[in-house]
């Protein structure tokens, strides 16, 4: 067995055994939050405009970030407090110590800080036999469990009530065994109560600190981080350099995005906006019949520990910067389909988890940290839309994954070089390079079919396949088409109309080209009906396939070849129109990032999706009389592609089949799992097939006539794993 | 270029409780039912009355000075309580810098006579608040505030009903803070 084929294997079972273990558990919990952000945000009218002022925010803050660490450190000393900003995580422990020892502290709460868990100073404190006491639920549990968070915000969502009232019963062995959440909830309350009443230093984290002020806001919703703060006389803030913003008005946005995208809370219960030292009495249970003392806030003592910890250098990096950004809200996690069904233990590095993860852990912890999870990410965007910050988060993933495939010493195999003909390094793994050269294996395949069914005949056997490339023998291949549609096109009679309202190229997609040609016949087809000048020339593939194996450079020579054929059409003022919406996605999306911006824009300006174009013809007065109506049964169950709903265009397919008098029912899926090669992938088969199974259950409770699904990947997923057998909407409008 | 087809994308957006609809008032009492606060709308000469019979039964009651002219705390309330009366409290009555009509949320000053203690050890909240003193939205409630923060190094908590928390499988309320709140809205009549 190859190395790479047993790392394949124990990727698999590890990711088994957590679906077996915290995926119901996960799944249930981040569903329910992805959901309570979809209701929360609906009620928001100024939604969009928030996100932008964060935004806007953001960039200011970590643009001025030098000049305002300063201009924090003075409004904060001006105070009496002390700020001082670590470089590393040992600096900050070292100083962390230094407090605690001078205190005097046998015992420090805490309030839940991921950055603490980024610098790992309970270990450093508990190595100094300091108590160290989590008082977040959800961080105790964690810690008497003796296990990592899960998530950002809800740390310990891999586990059950059932399974925290066995670990409960089991440590404290209460005279009455504990079962309901109420119970485990008071005991919690009660136990930690205590334990806070003794402490001397209270340790908390930062949502942000504002420059102006000195004010730091943390967002709760036990009341945990109040008492933290509150009860012993001397306050530790732990808060990476990121999280300042220049004034106290600037928190305005925060304040209201953050628990409606995190946990789809309007707000949580409490946000506390301190100032420290703070002003309210020290609460000291040493004198427990003493009155709280108006004067003894004077001998609050307050430090403010600021990780550098890679951030500095992160803001150099014009890959990692945008991750600075991050509120930590943990929508990025919520809404992807990959985190709902395996949760942070495999979707995470040493501290961080969900998309956002690999930026963080690329900067904190480096490149190898991100490189255990990094391929979690598919690219499917759903996080594009739910970040309050607007942070490409898939970018930032490809970014690291190119950056990893280079890190990595290579020789390019024999078995594939004739076969890979890519731009990038020979350190990319022989099953990246392989997706990420789909387009000669398309191209040999169309050139052997039907004769022979090429990747699945006369190329390597399944079990090479598996063995070396880790292409899952359980999943099917695709049926490449011996007559491709550029070829059908190219041999078929004229059917242009005599007066055409619009000249459009239809983009022969690498699938729509070579494997699901139907749907772009029935593309040509309607289009033609509704007086459309089409044509399909040749043209080269999109990009995606090397994209997502991390290739750029690869994708950015696709990229190029794709402007240069589309430059002609483009001054004859024609339309690009894509059935397929990943690549849609690519032109304009990523373009953006691949290409000198006048040629991205042209590009991605003129370019629609086949049911977004079908949708504005007929809103321009095309007849929709030529096109396919419902014969009987009018019942549709669709589900969208995932990056043609970040695009905003699953709604033009809705309303085109609405128009025509069908009645469509719509998934609430993010994502089919299969993405592109990911389900492929013999490490990801088993969370492919997972996450696909629950669309496929909810598209059959549907009890439609007929499936709709709009990309390649949702349809090969749904077709091979559910009864149904989807084809494109356009093909069940395309006159007959 | 041909002109994007465009769907309304703000079909979805719910405004039925906005601004335009109702005044902050009306909408902060029904957002405030909505996060689980009960309030109760008095005048001026009747606050001091209700927070005695809100403490009728309540074997020991804690709080923090109230503000306002004619408006005390009841006779059973200690100020200035120890950790062991703050621990042992039923209820707390504190004053609200002011509603915030969009959330349902009251913004409370942490002050030297222990307004932060005394709402939040207690398992019920009794927050004391002027009609005057409710705004529209968040934006306004930190806007006013603003100079406080930088100029006398405030501290404020928004808070949104009782603490909670779903840490343990479910939603619980009354994790480490109270289990219930109650918000006395008065001064109607001063508007």
């Amino acid at each position: 067995m190859s190395s790479e084929s047993g790392s394949r294997q124990q990727k698999a079972a590890r990711i088994r055994e957590l679906m077996a273990t915290e995926g119901d558990a996960v799944q249930a919990n981040t569903e329910s939050f992805n959901q309570g952000r979809y209701e929360s945000v609906s009620r928001l009218a100024e939604y969009e405009e928030l996100k932008d002022e964060a935004r806007a925010i953001k960039e200011e803050a970590i643009e001025r970030l030098p000049e305002l660490i300063e201009e924090l450190r003075e409004t904060v000393e001006a105070r009496g407090g002390h700020v001082y900003v670590a470089e590393d995580a040992a600096d900050a422990n070292r100083y962390i110590e230094e407090v605690v020892a001078d205190r005097d502290a046998e015992r420090v709460i805490k309030s839940k800080s991921m950055t603490s868990e980024e610098i790992e100073v309970n270990e450093a404190l508990e190595a100094r036999d300091v108590d160290v006491v989590e008082t977040d639920l959800g961080e105790w549990v964690l810690q008497v469990a003796d296990e990592a968070p899960s998530h950002l915000v809800a740390p310990a969502i891999h586990k059950s009530r059932e399974g925290i009232a066995e670990l409960f019963n089991e440590v404290f062995e209460p005279e009455e065994p504990l079962s309901s959440a109420q119970e485990l909830t008071m005991f919690a309350r009660d136990k930690l109560g205590e334990l806070i009443t003794d402490a001397e230093v209270g340790m908390t984290g930062a949502n942000f600190i504002t420059a102006d002020s000195g004010t730091m806001m943390l967002v709760t919703s036990e009341g945990n981080a109040r008492k933290t703060a509150v009860v012993p006389d001397t306050h530790v803030a732990v808060a990476g350099v990121e999280k300042i913003v220049p004034s106290v008005e600037d928190l305005d946005p925060f304040v209201e995005l953050i628990g409606r995208s995190g946990t789809g809370q309007d707000i949580t219960s409490y946000v506390s906006l301190l100032t420290p030292p703070v002003e309210s009495p020290v609460v000291d249970f040493d004198r427990p019949d003493e009155p709280i003392d108006p004067d003894s806030a004077d001998d609050r003592e307050f430090h403010l520990v600021l990780i550098d910890n890679g951030r500095m250098a992160m803001r150099e990096d014009p890959e990692l910067k945008e991750t600075l950004y991050c509120i930590r809200c943990s929508a990025c996690a919520n809404t992807c389909a990959n985190f709902q069904h395996v949760g942070g233990h495999a979707f995470g590095g040493e501290t961080y988890t969900g998309g956002i993860a690999t930026g963080w852990e690329a900067g904190v912890h480096g490149q190898d940290s991100a490189a255990e999870f990094n391929d979690l990410c598919t690219g499917c965007s759903r996080c594009v839309d739910a970040c309050p910050v607007k942070i490409d988060i898939p970018w930032i993933n490809v970014a690291v994954r190119d950056r990893i495939n280079r890190g990595k010493d290579g020789e390019l195999d024999w078995l594939v070089e004739g076969l890979t003909p890519d731009e990038d390094p020979g350190g990319v793994d022989l099953q990246k390079r392989l997706f990420g050269n789909f387009e000669t294996l398309a191209k040999l395949g169309s050139a052997t079919a039907p004769v022979s069914n090429w990747m699945a005949d006369i190329g390597p056997s399944r079990a090479v396949m598996e063995r070396v490339f880790g292409v899952d023998r359980r999943r099917n291949l695709p049926e490449f088409q011996r007559e491709t549609l550029v070829d059908w096109f190219e041999t078929r009679p004229d059917r242009s109309p005599a007066d055409p309202t619009r000249q459009v190229v239809l983009y022969p997609d690498l699938y729509t080209n070579h494997v699901l040609v139907d749907r772009g016949k029935a593309a040509v087809r309607t289009l033609e009906a509704l007086g459309v000048d089409v044509r399909v020339p040749s043209m080269p593939s999109s990009g995606r396939a090397p994209l997502s194996q991390g290739m750029i450079a690869t994708a950015r020579s696709k990229a190029e070849a794709v402007a240069d054929a589309a430059a002609p059409h483009l001054l004859e003022d024609r339309d690009i129109v894509v059935i397929e919406p990943s690549d849609l996605a690519m032109f304009q999306g990523e373009y953006e990032r691949l290409l000198p911006e006048k040629t991205a824009t042209a590009i991605g300006e003129n370019s629609y999706e086949i049911l977004e174009y079908v949708f504005g013809l007929l809103e321009n007065g095309a007849d929709d009389g030529v096109l396919s109506r419902p014969a009987g049964d009018a019942s549709i169950a669709y589900h969208s592609h995932c990056q043609q709903r970040t695009l905003g265009l699953e709604a033009h397919t809705v309303a085109v089949l609405d128009r025509l008098g069908y009645q469509v029912t719509t998934s609430d899926a993010e994502c089919c799992g299969m993405a592109g090669s990911f389900g492929y992938k013999s490490e990801y088969y088993e969370l492919a097939v997972d996450i696909g199974d629950d669309l496929c259950r909810q598209l059959e409770a549907a009890d439609a006539s007929q499936v709709l699904t709009s990309g390649t990947s949702c349809t090969e997923q749904v077709g091979s794993l559910g009864e149904d057998d989807p084809i494109h909407p356009i093909e069940l409008i395309a006159p007959r | 270029m041909w002109p994007r087809p465009e769907i309304d994308s703000s079909e979805g957006i719910d405004v039925s409780d906005s601004a335009s609809q109702t005044s902050p008032i009306e909408r902060f009492c029904t957002r405030s039912q909505t996060v689980g606060v009960d309030v109760t709308r008095v005048s001026r000469a009747d606050v001091s009355s209700t927070l005695a019979d809100l403490c009728d039964r309540e074997p020991s009651v804690v709080g923090a000075p109230l503000p306002w002219t004619d408006v005390s705390l009841p006779d059973s309330a200690t100020t200035m309580p120890t950790p062991a009366e703050l621990e042992a409290a039923s209820t707390g009555i504190t004053a609200a810098v002011s509603g915030i009509a969009d959330y349902g949320s009251i913004l409370l000053r942490s002050t030297a006579d222990g307004v932060e203690p005394v709402s939040l050890f207690p398992d019920r909240h009794v927050a004391v608040l002027h009609e005057a003193d409710v705004v529209p939205d968040m934006a306004t409630a930190i806007g006013e505030q603003g100079e406080a923060f930088r100029e006398e190094g405030a501290s404020m908590i928004v808070a949104t009903g009782p603490s909670a928390t779903a840490d343990m499988g479910e939603l619980v309320t009354g994790a480490h803070g109270p289990k219930e709140v109650h918000v006395v809205l008065f001064g109607g009549e001063d508007r």
